[in-house]
């Protein structure tokens, strides 16, 4: 059965540095890695190697503490270089210097049990599971599952142009999915996208701005999550590497990466190890425009800032260059009618000038406040979830009010439009986090 | 090199610098002149330029019109009951510049000063609501309201209708409103009647001494009407009709007479979206529904309910209300449905309270505080549907 969603909610940022269509991949093996345990929620990380140790790829580096079974695994083959820990022995990350020369010592991974074998394969935790948004929980059914096959966030590369040629391994990947779930697997696509969809999934296609692509809202749509049920979202990319598993044996770790933003000097096309340092890939790229830049791992609106020497992290496959910012002194900024500034807002001109790409800072163009303007968050939000109360419930560690405006069907990425547009600039992601992980320390 | 000043002085601002008491007006100051170069450290990288300073210059701007034609009109209708003639237009405008002026500084620096030191006291940002509210307070106040009974408003209504609550953003009253109210009833003599409404003392050798004898009155048309006097005349008994009402050059609280003015200012906050349409349309859909019901069911015993339903729009403090008193984002319902519902019965009330109670010739203010008061009813109400539509998702899968 075909489904067509047409989204009118939403906003799609126009932002200067997008990857041009016919950019060719570039190869660059990574010489050093990092995995980073934080890239899972709801993994708790118990070391499984010591620096200095010799990995494979698909050797297993950390298990979950609360479930030996989930591992993640090491992306290459190499030696532990370091373990770097943080506060309270706080696992940071386990960075990996890769060996130089590149040869498959995979061994093949026992696909007989299906669950057990993502959860050894290191595929598990590559997806996600609703309620909480967090790595699926060992003994997890889930009702539906939701694939994303395209990306709409700002600057995002096609992910049906990565996958392409891996079709049987998409269906694969189907067919290994379906054996956990009673339910449907849904993969939304975009109208014209050009990629084939397996017996056993339901094609969803899905037009309209950002957050199109947000796996929440294809469920929103589809079969919203109910209290005391679960879903698993994850992108096409892992599905592939699930079927490469069931049919190979063992997944591949490369992922191809974006470099996107209005300070790459030629947006590229590169094709890595997950987790790499991200300094090679940049090199030589980045403008020099005199100011302060700010590297991204991911888009703009959900990625993490990362250092000049930082690492790819989940979900491995873009890295946005902008300016930071902190060196602008702009003045009274609030009363600018420069055509450079971005806003939804029409006291701006760029309404006037709806194809303008813009180069926005990291700045928060604002002070802190209590939440005033009302409905503004509406208006890019797609699902039916009311996020102003939502927000306020959390705020105030309200469960029953939490669950009964719909906290189980949301993840973070879903409100990070709203914190884009909000005046009183909330960190609202980051609110909607705290809560999930409130609500299931409480829940436990 | 402003900026260089700022960055030689901060320190004194700073905690253990000797000016630390005074932190937030430096951080008011210095936020109002540069942008804060504070950049994201979660979430989205990049944000809208739209902020509360801009939100609250906007409405600030779209007050304008009201403002100026309220300057005009002061001087106008002082001029027209003195007597005086060859008066320019310059004259009037200055007339009423004069005469407004002591109130807008006295608000602005009793509500800021008030601000200031809240923020102080709680190590927060000064916050720019008042920007707004300011100014709101002698539109809506007659001319002739002492100046001191405006400064004892506006921090009566500063301190316990909106810092009591924790600040902007968290008050359930509009503050501007509030203010008006507490004249309203604190000082009836001097806030409504016929003599409040008309500037009657030259200042600075412009404008002349007004006394009510000679046919010179100063009821504001609706005030005309609550005395049972259905065919209204303008301060010098010339009879006026509703285009007069709809430029505004009659007597009235200082901005809110020209219904064109107000317009022009609700166009400016519907175009940059800063107002809600569904608020302003449904107050307007709401008053003339109820004005149509007054009208046809048109009785001597309330003479107010012989205006049409379009010149209970036009008269009195009805199109101010609508468009810069309900709309007020904290203050009014907040959820889509219930904005309908909520303009709806705004207008509604209004047009009820100016018709059937021949003691308030004006409702729009008491209205809109009504509402206001039953608003985050409306949307709970709003949103418990939502919440329904869930539980019922719920209980037809189990």
């Amino acid at each position: 059965m075909d489904m067509n969603l047409k989204l009118h909610r939403g906003l799609d940022l126009s932002i200067k540095g997008s990857v041009p269509s016919d950019t060719a991949v570039t190869k660059m093996p990574a010489s050093d890695i990092a995995i980073i345990p934080d890239d899972f929620p709801g993994f708790l990380p118990k070391l499984d190697v010591k620096e200095g140790d010799s990995v494979v790829a698909g050797m297993p580096l950390m298990h979950d503490k609360t479930d030996g079974r989930v591992v993640i695994v090491s992306p290459a083959n190499g030696t532990i270089k370091a373990v770097v820990r943080g506060e309270r022995r706080k696992i940071m990350r386990v960075e990996i210097t890769c060996d130089k020369q590149v040869q498959d010592t995979r061994t093949k991974i026992d696909t007989a049990d299906i669950r057990m074998a993502l959860m050894q394969s290191g595929l598990w935790v590559m997806m996600r599971q609703r309620p909480y948004d967090i790595v699926p929980q060992p003994d997890s059914v889930p009702v539906n599952i939701f694939v994303t096959a395209f990306d709409s966030s700002p600057l995002a590369p096609s992910l049906t142009d990565i996958v392409a040629g891996r079709s049987r391994e998409i269906a694969a990947g189907v067919k290994a999915l379906s054996a956990l779930t009673e339910g449907n697997i849904y993969i939304g696509i975009r109208p014209n996208d050009d990629i084939q969809i397996p017996a056993g999934a339901e094609r969803v296609t899905i037009s309209g701005p950002h957050p199109a692509g947000n796996a929440g809202v294809q469920a929103a749509l589809i079969a919203p999550v109910n209290k005391g049920e679960t879903i698993w979202t994850l992108d096409i990319i892992t599905l592939a590497r699930i079927g490469e598993m069931m049919l190979h044996g063992a997944p591949s770790w490369d992922t191809t990466v974006a470099v996107t933003g209005p300070d790459v000097k030629s947006p590229a096309l590169i094709q890595t190890t997950i987790g790499a340092c991200v300094a090679p890939l940049l090199s030589g790229n980045i403008t020099d425009t005199g100011k302060h830049h700010r590297i991204i791992s991911g888009n703009v609106l959900t990625g993490i800032k990362i250092s000049d020497n930082g690492y790819l992290r989940y979900p491995y496959r873009q890295i946005t260059v902008m300016a930071e910012g902190d060196d602008v002194d702009e003045f009274m900024g609030w009363a600018s009618l420069s055509p450079s500034k971005m806003s939804t807002n029409r006291s701006f001109l760029s309404w006037l000038m709806p194809k303008k790409q813009y180069a926005p800072d990291a700045r928060l163009l604002g002070g802190r406040r209590a939440m005033i303007m009302s409905e503004l968050y509406d208006k890019v939000m797609p699902m039916d979830i009311m996020p102003e109360y939502l927000i306020k419930a959390i705020l105030a560690r309200d469960i029953d009010r939490m669950e009964a405006l719909g906290i189980y069907e949301v993840a973070p990425e879903d409100f990070a439009l709203c914190e884009y547009v909000d005046p009183s600039k909330l960190e609202l992601q980051k609110i909607v986090r705290e809560g999930l992980d409130y609500l299931r320390k409480e829940l436990a | 090199m402003l900026r260089k000043y700022l960055n030689k002085i901060k320190p004194h601002f700073e905690p253990g610098g000797k000016l630390q008491a005074f932190h937030s007006v430096f951080e008011g100051f210095e936020t109002f002149l540069y942008t804060p170069a504070s950049t994201s450290t979660s979430g989205v990288h990049v944000h809208d330029s739209i902020d509360s300073k801009r939100v609250m210059i906007i409405v600030v701007l779209a007050l304008m019109p009201c403002l100026l034609f309220g300057m005009f009109n002061t001087g106008y209708q002082n001029y027209l009951c003195s007597g005086a003639d060859g008066y320019t237009f310059w004259n009037a405008m200055a007339y009423g510049f004069l005469a407004i002026l002591p109130r807008i500084i006295v608000t602005y620096a009793v509500g800021l000063g008030i601000e200031f030191i809240v923020a102080q006291w709680r190590k927060e940002e000064i916050q720019e609501g008042f920007l707004v509210t300011g100014i709101l307070i002698p539109l809506i106040c007659p001319i002739e309201t002492p100046v001191w009974m405006l400064a004892v408003a506006t921090a009566f209504s500063v301190i316990f209708v909106k810092e009591v609550f924790g600040g902007t953003g968290f008050n359930i009253f509009n503050v501007a409103l509030v203010a008006r109210a507490f004249l309203f009833f604190a000082y009836p003599a001097q806030m409504s009647g016929d003599h409040a409404f008309i500037s009657t003392q030259p200042i600075c050798g412009l404008g002349g001494t007004v006394t009510y004898a000679d046919g010179v009155s100063g009821a504001t048309p609706l005030g005309q009407l609550a005395t049972g006097v259905t065919d209204m005349t303008n301060a010098v008994g010339q009879p006026i009709t509703s285009w007069d009402a709809f430029i505004g050059l009659i007597p009235g609280s200082f901005g809110e007479t020209s219904t064109l003015c107000i317009l022009l200012g609700a166009a400016l906050l519907l175009f940059t979206g800063i107002a809600s349409w569904k608020i302003m349309l449904s107050v307007f859909v709401g008053g003339l529904a109820m004005g149509f019901v007054a009208h046809t069911f048109q009785t001597d015993l309330y003479p107010a309910s012989s205006l049409t339903p379009v010149d209970q729009l036009l008269y009195g403090g009805f199109a101010f209300a609508a468009v810069f008193m309900a709309t007020d984002p904290v203050t009014a319902a907040r959820t889509g449905a219930g904005k309908y519902i909520y303009g709806f019965l705004v207008g509604v009330i209004a047009v009820i309270i100016r018709v059937y109670n021949n003691g308030y010739p004006e409702g729009a203010m008491l209205a809109v505080l009504l509402m206001n008061a039953f608003a985050p009813l409306i949307d709970y109400c709003v949103v418990q549907l939502n919440v329904n539509r869930r539980m019922r998702r719920l209980k037809a899968k189990a």
